[in-house]
């Protein structure tokens, strides 16, 4: 029953990705939440109490109760509120099982590169490297995309997934990197049915508020390198 | 697919594996019967190249010639298809799932990487420091025993589940590394609720038959000491 929710709060900031998984997931489900933003730099006292294990956001309280780590976070989304909106999981198990699968490798390759790319500038020879890696990563995930799709809107078929939250909510970073090395990623011309379904993700309801601005996060990656926030 | 003799199940693994123990434990909790197809030590088979295109690594599980990769992923794939066989491995409630999934990722991210420090350190100190670490963590999950078990045996409970398989299936290379180290990975002064579930998780005889001897182990992590030590890590 959509009725009973609960208290749920989430901590969070603007910038991350993986902040913007529990965002996308609670909205799919219809689910009212507070949002605690923290600063970049400083660590509340509700974070460090929330998580005292990795002290990272996102952090989902619900009743009190805090569950980390995004991915995790958005499986108890999906299993405290299935009775809402469509699965957020794959109901098949193999199928969960490969949605599970790509979202570890979207872990293991897309930050990393992210991480790597931001603080280059363009033409640098480590960032033809480094593009070249997720430029591959990018590439299989297209195959994954074509798999996983069967010919529907995204990977989770008609409805956005657990798979789309994963990729999709790296997609404002990954434009973010495109402008700061000027190497183009979400290329039509070789990844077209990732770039197609970028689109429609970036369009949905549920995410359109969620993705911040590519331009403020280039903006946050200056401020970021330059040491504007306190450590 | 519920599951009976019929169906095919392979899995691709090798015997001092810790994640393929991971993937024996779950399917020997839920009586399936599988064929194990053990990879040589320093090669890659074929059938492995085909299966994990990707990652190249083991347990690969094969059902009906379909691959799933990744340890945890495949003990979640067991518990969603032989579901009416054996002990649910991970919790009814949402919460439960999502702590026993928390502390599996500590188990990855945390305590295995100091856990195997402690055999690739090649220097007296980084060994120290990686056995500290290992036992950090180990005081972390002695805590998060006592939240979850709730005073049962296992993490899982009554019965063994999902977080007691990702963090058990690594006690034979702890047993090892306390025998060629001389120290204690598990003690009973800090921490004596894992110690006693090691013991129980241990003499469970589906697992009993998987863990690999810690006399085996010894010898294989000597060898494999031999070669860390005298060639750069290649990852």
């Amino acid at each position: 029953m959509a009725a009973e929710r609960g208290e749920v709060k989430l901590i969070g900031g603007w910038a991350s990705p993986f902040v913007a998984r529990p965002r996308i997931a609670l909205n799919l489900k219809g689910v009212a939440y507070e949002m605690f933003q923290e600063t970049v730099g400083k660590k509340s006292e509700l974070l460090l109490k929330s998580n005292p294990v990795y002290k990272k956001i996102p952090v989902l309280i619900h009743n009190g109760k805090p569950i980390c780590e995004s991915a995790i976070i958005v499986e108890y989304i999906d299993e405290t509120w299935s009775s809402d909106g469509a699965s957020i999981l794959p109901s098949d198990p193999y199928d969960r099982a490969i949605a599970r699968f790509w979202t570890v490798y979207v872990d293991d390759k897309i930050p990393d590169a992210i991480r790597k790319l931001r603080p280059l500038v363009k033409g640098s020879a480590v960032a033809e490297v480094e593009a070249e890696k997720l430029h591959a990563a990018l590439q299989l995930l297209e195959e994954a995309f074509e798999k996983c799709s069967k010919g529907k809107s995204f990977f989770g078929g008609d409805n956005i997934g657990y798979l789309d939250i994963a990729l999709g909510s790296q997609l404002a970073w990954i434009k973010a990197v495109e402008k700061i090395v000027e190497i183009k990623f979400l290329d039509k011309e070789k990844i077209p049915g990732l770039v197609a379904w970028s689109e429609r993700f970036y369009a949905h309801e549920a995410v359109k508020e969620v993705m911040p601005e590519a331009d403020r996060l280039v903006e946050f990656t200056r401020m970021l390198l330059s040491g504007s926030f306190a450590k | 697919m519920a599951g009976s003799g019929t169906s095919d199940v392979k899995l691709l693994g090798a015997w001092a594996s810790p994640y393929v123990v991971r993937a024996r434990i779950a399917l020997n909790l839920k009586e399936v019967q599988y064929e194990f197809l053990e990879e040589q030590f320093g090669t890659k088979s074929e059938l492995l190249l085909k299966s994990n295109p990707i990652y190249k690594k083991i347990p690969v599980l094969i059902h009906d010639e379909k691959p799933v990769c990744e340890s945890m992923i495949i003990v979640q794939y067991i518990d969603d298809v032989w579901i009416n066989s054996g002990p649910a491995l991970m919790p009814a409630d949402a919460y439960d799932r999502a702590l026993q999934r928390f502390w599996t990722v500590y188990v990855d991210d945390k305590f295995v990487p100091s856990l195997f420090g402690i055999m690739r350190s090649p220097t007296e100190e980084a060994k120290a420091e990686a056995k500290e670490q290992a036992l950090a963590s180990l005081q972390l999950l002695e805590e998060a025993f006592g939240k979850i078990s709730k005073g049962k045996p296992f993490f899982g409970g009554d019965t063994i589940g999902y977080l007691d398989i990702a963090l058990g299936s690594f006690l034979g290379w702890m047993k090892a590394f306390e025998e060629m180290n001389g120290f204690k990975l598990l003690d009973d002064t800090k921490t004596p609720l894992l110690c006693a579930w090691a013991d129980n998780f241990c003499n469970n005889e589906v697992v009993g038959a998987v863990i690999p001897e810690t006399a085996k182990l010894v010898e294989l992590a000597k060898v494999m000491q031999a070669r860390y030590k005298s060639a750069p890590p290649a990852n």
